[in-house]
């Protein structure tokens, strides 16, 4: 077989996992490691999930390395902490199949909480550590990161970046699936996978045996690689690292690293005494840098190359020429025209489910006013929100204004109760997705019950995890082949956990929203709130779009205040774009509108003909 | 074989991304080496987007560096503007004239640019600007996903592929039901630059 195609990063893990014979993939979503699972999903002959979070995606991987099936697990950077501690324990007890662990970073922040470098896991964890250059390296390198899995009995970190995720280019797809004669079934080997003290003091030498074997099979990694150019400048780089640094050091010489731990130390010495001066190029941390020093090779590289976020050939170029390595160039044109354009952040969708709750917490807290109260001192904000993250994140945006916090997966919860535990008065409101709920709010929810907490928890429940993509989850009754399951019915896990005071209210009704809220501030007990309404980009239920009646309309500009992309303003008036209108199935426009001026189409144009 | 390194530019959900993977498609059906990138995740609600498609003998970098973008095809003309310093100059704009003001324009907090200004801005750099209302002209198919094939036929005639290597690769990526209509908006993106190319 060989077949030449245009392949995202992300893609060419996944065919290359295929191809090394993975028979399980597991995955919770998160930008830019997705569509790794969603494209290995498609095949018949793998059996993936979506686990409900990390952890647990890395524990069924590592059960499955156990039993003799090769496993891949994948997630986004900040996904690692939340399963380092099954990480840990896998690099500890080892596999007996491979197993690969894929983490995609994010540098420059494009779709992430935080920027990290996920390389210092490797060393953390002391386990072998591959990162692909293109969608080429990402394809090849599959097979062999489930090789030293085997071989070396430990699971291999194979780390990409957004960049490397969600760039397309070529790849010769040469190989087809194999899989390995299968070590089925689980050898009971306490030693190995029962880490009581006893044990885990047993494996620690030998974590420390393994990464001496390891270091001397980077040696003859075959896509490590040198590049010889001139030799008064030798280039150690890796990742989209390599590719801005061709372009920058077009004549340099180059030892491009595939395998970035251990570090193949000879290799190393040997390509720095051929030339006359030593740089890393690395994005994020010193990690190359500092392990090439700790050898006693003389290298610079961070301190001109910037540390935080994302490179590309322009700052590397800039920075070389400031370094003296490359005629400095001229930064390129700037702007000279002084036109600040406006910004154009992402929106909360027309027909949003999130859109109803939002505005009435916003109103609720005093978080925004009509544009015509523009000249009115602004009121003091009340209620604090504690946030968490999805789609619905950007209820803190303007003209909402409704989220106090967000931190990371799963944390309103807990920061609510820290907050009451602190001495704020008032009931402090939580604000969950129905994934990130399932993923990590169930545990701080039953810490509250547990710790008598009285905070208002709201679950937006919009029946999937949209942010990523629209994946499914344990909520929705669907799996991530396609197949019908059980679903998590949300307020018996609730009702379950001891909590009496939970309400379900449709999203898109704003009286019953304002009401259940209202209750719930005023009640003393922990309440439970799940706002329920189906994520608009999956209603394909055609429904009539509403619009204005100019006649009624006064130019309040309440209707602004929900941000809703399809509500928009010409000279003054306020209209609806018919195109991106959800129409009956929100109404949401209809429902604020203190002077009944949005109406069905239909009814406007019935008037007209009149 | 020449270089072409095209910044394609719009609003999340006017199908920019589809657009730059069928260039990719097509480029590399020709027997260039290809890389392209885009902005996913949040940009998708409805946020600018931006993809970069690089097409040549061997390319390195996904990215274009800022200054050496051949061709600008620009779904909206704010996000035109956005990144017109990533033109070379003597730089090529492709624009559609129709504005999508961003909430906070609707809002009155801040305020669109005029077409003089985004000309002016562009003209800094590129040396011929076509701005076209693809949103208009592709508005008797029915369909505002018809927009980015639309755009896609204007691009085409700046780039040495041939016509039936774009058909070829717009009919892998779109529904069969959907293939009819969606060349028929190539067609007529391809007919109207041919009508203002000078
Ligand atoms: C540990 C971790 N894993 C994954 C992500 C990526 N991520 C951010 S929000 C989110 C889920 C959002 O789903 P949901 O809570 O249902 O909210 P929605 O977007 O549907 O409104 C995911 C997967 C993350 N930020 N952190």
């Amino acid at each position: 077989m060989n077949v030449v195609k245009l392949l995202s990063g992300n893609e060419a893990l996944a065919l290359g996992a295929y191809h090394a014979g993975a028979g399980i993939a597991t995955a919770y979503p998160g930008t830019p490691s997705t569509e790794i699972l969603e494209f290995i999903a498609r095949f018949d002959d793998v059996y993936a999930e979506w686990s409900t979070n990390e952890k647990v995606a890395m524990e069924v991987a590592l059960g499955a390395a156990y039993a003799g099936t090769r496993s891949l697990v994948s997630m986004k950077h900040v996904g690692l902490n939340v399963a380092s501690d099954p990480f840990m324990a896998a690099a500890t007890t080892g596999v007996n199949t491979g197993m690969v662990v894929v983490s995609a970073d994010d540098p420059g922040i494009h779709s992430s909480q935080n920027e990290q470098d996920n390389r210092h896991y490797a060393k953390l964890a002391k386990v072998p550590m591959l990162e692909p250059s293109d969608s080429q390296e990402a394809y090849e390198l599959m097979a062999y990161a489930f090789d030293i899995s085997e071989r070396f009995h430990t699971p291999v970190l194979v780390r990409t970046t957004t960049r490397i995720s969600h760039s397309k280019s070529v790849v010769k797809v040469n190989r087809s699936r194999v899989v390995p004669v299968s070590q089925a079934g689980f050898q009971r080997d306490v030693e190995k996978y029962v880490m009581l003290p006893v044990c885990a003091r047993l494996r620690r030498p030998l974590i420390e045996e393994r990464l001496v074997k390891l270091a001397a099979y980077a040696e003859t990694f075959p896509l490590n690689q040198v590049e010889w150019g001139e030799l008064h400048l030798g280039v150690v780089t890796s990742g989209v690292a390599y590719q801005y640094a061709r372009e920058v050091f077009p004549e340099a010489s180059f030892l491009k690293l595939t395998m970035t731990y251990p570090l193949p130390r000879n290799l190393i010495r040997h390509f720095a005494a051929q030339v006359d001066r030593v740089i890393v190029i690395e994005e994020l941390d010193p990690f190359l840098q500092e392990n090439i020093q700790a050898m006693g090779i003389k290298v610079t590289g961070k301190e001109f190359i910037p540390r935080v976020g994302e490179l590309n050939v322009g700052i590397i170029g800039e920075a070389s020429g400031t370094a003296g390595l490359v005629a400095e160039t001229l930064p390129q044109h700037k702007l000279d025209i002084a036109l600040t354009l406006p910004k154009r952040p992402p929106l909360l969708c027309p027909g949003c489910p999130h859109t109803g709750i939002f505005f009435v917490l916003s109103s609720m807290g005093q978080r925004s006013k009509p544009p015509k109260a523009k000249g009115k001192a602004p009121k003091e904000p009340k209620l604090i929100i504690t946030g968490d993250i999805g789609c619905y994140t950007l209820g803190a945006y303007p003209p909402l204004n409704a989220m106090d916090t967000c931190a990371c997966m799963g944390a309103s919860i807990g920061q609510a109760l820290g907050m009451e535990k602190a001495g704020i008065s008032d009931k402090v409101v939580a604000v969950i997705g129905d994934s990130t709920f399932l993923h990590s709010g169930i545990t701080p929810l039953v810490n509250a019950v547990y710790n008598e907490g009285q905070i208002t928890v709201i679950i937006l429940d919009n029946r999937t995890t949209a942010m990523t993509g629209h994946q499914d989850h344990p909520g929705t009754g669907i799996s991530a082949q396609g197949k019908e399951t059980k679903a998590v019915e949300l307020e018996h896990l609730v009702r379950g956990m001891g909590i009496s005071d939970v309400n379900v209210v449709d999203a898109f009704n704003i009286e019953g929203i304002r009401t259940v809220v209202k209750n719930s501030l005023d009640s003393p007990e922990l309440s439970v709130i799940i706002v329920r309404g189906a994520c608009s980009v999956q209603v394909t239920k055609p429904s009539e779009p509403r619009a204005v009646d100019t006649e009624k309309c006064n130019g309040c500009g309440i209707c602004l205040l929900l941000g809703c992309p399809a509500i928009q303003s010409e000279d003054e008036q306020v209209y609806i774009d018919t195109a991106l209108c959800a129409g009956s199935a929100c109404t949401i426009c209809q429902q604020v509108c203190p002077r009944q001026a949005v109406v069905p189409k239909s009814k406007i144009k019935a008037a007209k003909s009149q | 074989m020449k270089k072409f390194d095209l910044l394609i530019t719009g609003v999340g959900g006017q199908g920019v991304i589809l657009a730059s993977d069928i260039i990719g498609e097509a480029a590399l059906a020709a027997g260039y080496d290809v890389k392209k990138t885009d902005t996913l995740g949040m940009a998708q609600r409805g946020g600018s987007v931006v993809s970069h498609v690089r097409i040549g003998q061997r390319v390195w970098s996904p990215l274009i560096k800022e200054g050496e973008v051949d061709i600008l095809v620009a779904f909206e003309k704010l996000e035109a503007t956005r990144w017109g310093h990533y033109l070379r100059s003597g730089a090529i704009a492709i624009v559609n004239s129709h504005a999508l003001p961003p909430l906070s324009v609707v809002l009155g907090n801040e305020r669109y640019p005029t077409d003089e200004e985004i000309a002016d801005s562009l003209g800094q750099w590129a040396d011929r600007i076509y701005f076209i209302d693809g949103t208009s002209r592709t508005r008797k198919f029915g369909d505002v996903r018809t927009l980015n094939m639309f755009m896609l036929g204007c691009a085409s005639l700046f780039l040495p592929l041939k016509v039936h290597v774009w058909k070829d690769s717009i009919s892998q990526r779109v529904s069969s039901t959907m293939r009819q209509m969606n060349i028929a908006a190539f067609n007529l993106g391809r007919k109207e630059i041919r009508g203002v190319r000078i």
